[in-house]
């Protein structure tokens, strides 16, 4: 599987670290949650942060796309959090009547770190 | 649906087109700039921006294409931003089921058009079967 890099996957330890800072579109979409999928199989990874503190609309489609990414993740065995999200977009999703599945949330990244730590311990 | 009185006044008017998923940003980027010029707050730009967001790709999805008119809009002490999507596409069957959400025959949650109502002050929508869907939002600034 060829990795797309629209959007960039660091690693830190054996979690990775994905800013979502572009629109996700139907191929960027896919694109992403392929590299995602390939990055934790390749690295082990136990954890995934997607940080989406530079969103600052969240529709449907997008949170769709999030969640869906969280579920396929968790599939092999590694946690999602979502972090970030600013308090207006958290405000229209619920008013919309969204559920993101499948994702864990945090505040920053240092909580979602912390979050993951937490997770992996139990 | 929700019928409101049409004494409503247009201030300013904008046509754009919908004809690619890239439009999708272009709308709603246009309507968030018309919300920040009239002063809404952070969480009204959102739910107005992210309805034109559900919307505008309605169009795409269903319609392939059609348009979007932005329009700046007061009724005496109110000011407020409206926009209406046209398209003639398909059209909705069952209108009721659409609206209700959780109802989707594309690759969307399901949640355009009841997620959207839900965001917005006024909502009004217009389909007929092989015709096409007008659909109208309209969301006030605070005061």
């Amino acid at each position: 599987m060829t990795i797309h890099g629209v959007i960039p996957i660091l690693r830190m330890g054996d979690i990775l670290l994905t800013t979502v800072h572009i629109e996700l579109h139907d191929a960027v979409a896919e694109g992403f949650q392929a590299d995602v999928l390939t990055a934790i199989e390749q690295r082990r990874a136990r954890g995934l942060i997607v940080d989406i503190s530079g969103l600052d609309v969240v529709d449907s489609y997008v949170a769709r796309i999030l969640a869906e990414t969280g579920r396929m993740a968790l599939l092999m065995g590694t946690q999602t959090v979502l972090v970030g999200m600013r308090p207006e977009v958290a405000a229209t999703l619920v008013r919309m009547g969204y559920r993101m599945e499948g994702v864990y949330a945090a505040l920053d990244l240092d909580e979602g770190l912390a979050l993951l730590r937490r997770l992996g311990r139990r | 649906m929700n019928v409101e009185p049409d004494a409503v006044e247009s201030l300013s008017r904008r046509e754009m087109p919908i004809g690619s998923e890239d439009d999708v940003v272009v709308v709603r980027r246009a309507v968030r700039a018309l919300a920040q010029k009239r002063g809404f707050n952070a969480f009204a730009s959102a739910a107005l921006t992210t309805a034109t967001s559900e919307l505008t790709r309605n169009v795409w999805v269903h319609a392939r294409k059609g348009i979007a008119i932005l329009e700046e809009v007061a009724d005496g002490g109110r000011i407020g931003v409206r926009v209406t999507f046209e398209d003639e596409g398909p059209g909705i069957v069952d209108l009721e089921r659409a609206l209700a959400g959780g109802f989707s025959t594309a690759r969307t949650m399901g949640l355009g058009l009841s997620g959207s109502r839900r965001l917005v002050d006024a909502f009004r929508i217009d389909s007929a079967v092989g015709r096409g869907t007008t659909v109208e939002i309209v969301k006030w600034k605070e005061p």
